[in-house]
């Protein structure tokens, strides 16, 4: 279930758009400083829901084409369980995204993304991502058009946290302590475990055939 | 029978509504005329939140019942709220223009409507990519649920910055009498139309199913 890691170059290919994202918003934006600071957080947040689009979209395309599928749904495991695996498949993709991704933006941008405040915002709403993401990418693999089916119900759905994460890393940015962040940071915590308790209740019937 | 007492009592409160919004209540003191959208445009509101609660309800009986009955009810629901949606945006929108001199703000209200509306179209674009009824069904039930969970979330992190549409002044008895009644009749018409276009668009989906099967019987 872990078989991500196994696919590097699927890491390398979302790792090179993220960074030609970045340059992207460089040449639209230009490199005043001022300018970059404040358009900084949205820059970020647009960069790693695009890349969780990316990745997530690659979630269960091996199982599909492979029939893993069906192979996972005979073993002796709950539907949780594989619920539970691909997300951590996909959770620790994300992160060692982001983890690249960072120090680039950082370097890159100029900017002080290397603090504790964002690392906390990244994890929570990144968790928020791959729950969200693992169970539309488990329904989108079933489609006709299954690369244009996870973005267009993914990113409504995980709009909310993309509001608190933008606002909360604009904040952070700017030198605002945990306390000027803690209620951007409750609204992603909330939206983590509503969406996961949601999607556990769901997900055995959306991988049933 | 029922949709006929139906399609009467809607139609008698349209009349009435339409008399009331146009003649009856007086006209709002600071935005004049315009102000009658309101009559309209909350009704409509309230039918689309209605239409998607009812999704949300159908899409979690038929996950536990599987009965095609509960897709076909959350279906048409869905379509009825969104086309009620789309009104109450453009309506908003007419509103908006002259009383804020924009179209559109980017307002926590404003913001949510158009995130709840981008999730039901896209509910009918999943829909629409899936050819086995089984797993459109399925499929449908789990974005009518989602969807219907995420709307207070977008809420709540919307409304956590300015805000300029007028919030509560409906239950805070900020409406003189007469607008409260009108306001009233109008939800009660838009409500009886809802339900007996929801009706209606039943009728015609148990229909289709049973042409369908009817036709598969004549192939054999």
């Amino acid at each position: 279930m872990l078989s991500e890691i196994r696919a590097r170059e699927g890491i390398a290919s979302v790792l090179v758009f993220t960074l030609l994202v970045i340059v992207i918003f460089n040449f639209a934006f230009g490199t005043n400083s001022q300018l970059v600071r404040s358009v900084a957080p949205g820059m970020l947040w647009v960069t790693f829901a695009f890349a969780g689009v990316l990745s997530l979209n690659r979630a269960f395309i091996m199982e599909r084409e492979e029939g893993c599928m069906e192979g996972l749904m005979v073993c002796p495991i709950s539907r949780d369980t594989i619920y539970v695996g691909k997300m951590l498949g996909s959770l620790i993709f994300m992160l060692i995204l982001e983890i690249v991704a960072i120090p680039i933006f950082t370097a890159l941008c100029n900017l002080p993304l290397l603090t504790a405040e964002i690392a906390t915002i990244t994890f929570l709403t990144t968790i928020g991502f791959v729950t969200t993401g693992t169970l539309f990418s488990a329904m989108a693999v079933n489609t006709k058009a299954r690369e244009l089916v996870l973005p267009i119900l993914f990113l409504p759905i995980v709009s909310p946290i993309i509001i608190c994460a933008v606002n909360a890393s604009g904040l952070a940015i700017s030198g605002e302590s945990w306390g000027g962040l803690s209620t951007w940071l409750e609204i992603i915590v909330a939206f983590d475990v509503v969406i996961t308790v949601a999607a556990f209740l769901i997900f055995a019937y959306v991988i049933e055939e | 029978m029922i949709n006929r007492i139906l399609l009467v009592v809607s139609a008698i409160l349209m009349i009435a509504a339409l008399y009331m919004v146009f003649i009856f209540v007086p006209t709002d003191v600071e935005m004049g005329v315009i102000q009658r959208i309101f009559y309209f445009h909350v009704p409509m509101g309230w039918v689309a939140f209605l239409a998607f609660f009812l999704v949300f309800l159908a899409s979690i009986i038929y996950l536990a019942r599987r009965n095609r009955k509960w897709d076909i009810f959350a279906s048409s629901s869905a379509e009825i709220g969104l086309v009620f949606t789309t009104l109450m945006l453009i309506s908003g929108s007419i509103w908006a223009k002259p009383v804020w001199g924009v179209w559109w703000t980017w307002d926590p209200r404003l913001t949510t409507s158009l995130v709840l509306w981008i999730i039901f179209v896209a509910y009918f674009l999943v829909r629409s990519y899936l050819a086995d009824a089984d797993r459109r069904a399925r499929f449908a039930a789990v974005v009518g649920i989602i969807g219907f969970i995420d709307v207070p979330i977008v809420a709540l992190a919307i409304t956590l910055t300015r805000t300029q549409h007028p919030s509560a002044i409906i239950f805070e008895g900020g409406l003189v009498p007469a607008m409260m009644m009108t306001l009233m009749v109008c939800i009660i018409a838009f409500t009886a139309l809802f339900v007996l276009v929801l009706r209606e668009r039943l009728g015609m989906k148990y229909d289709d199913e049973e042409l369908k099967k009817l036709k598969e019987l004549v192939r054999r």
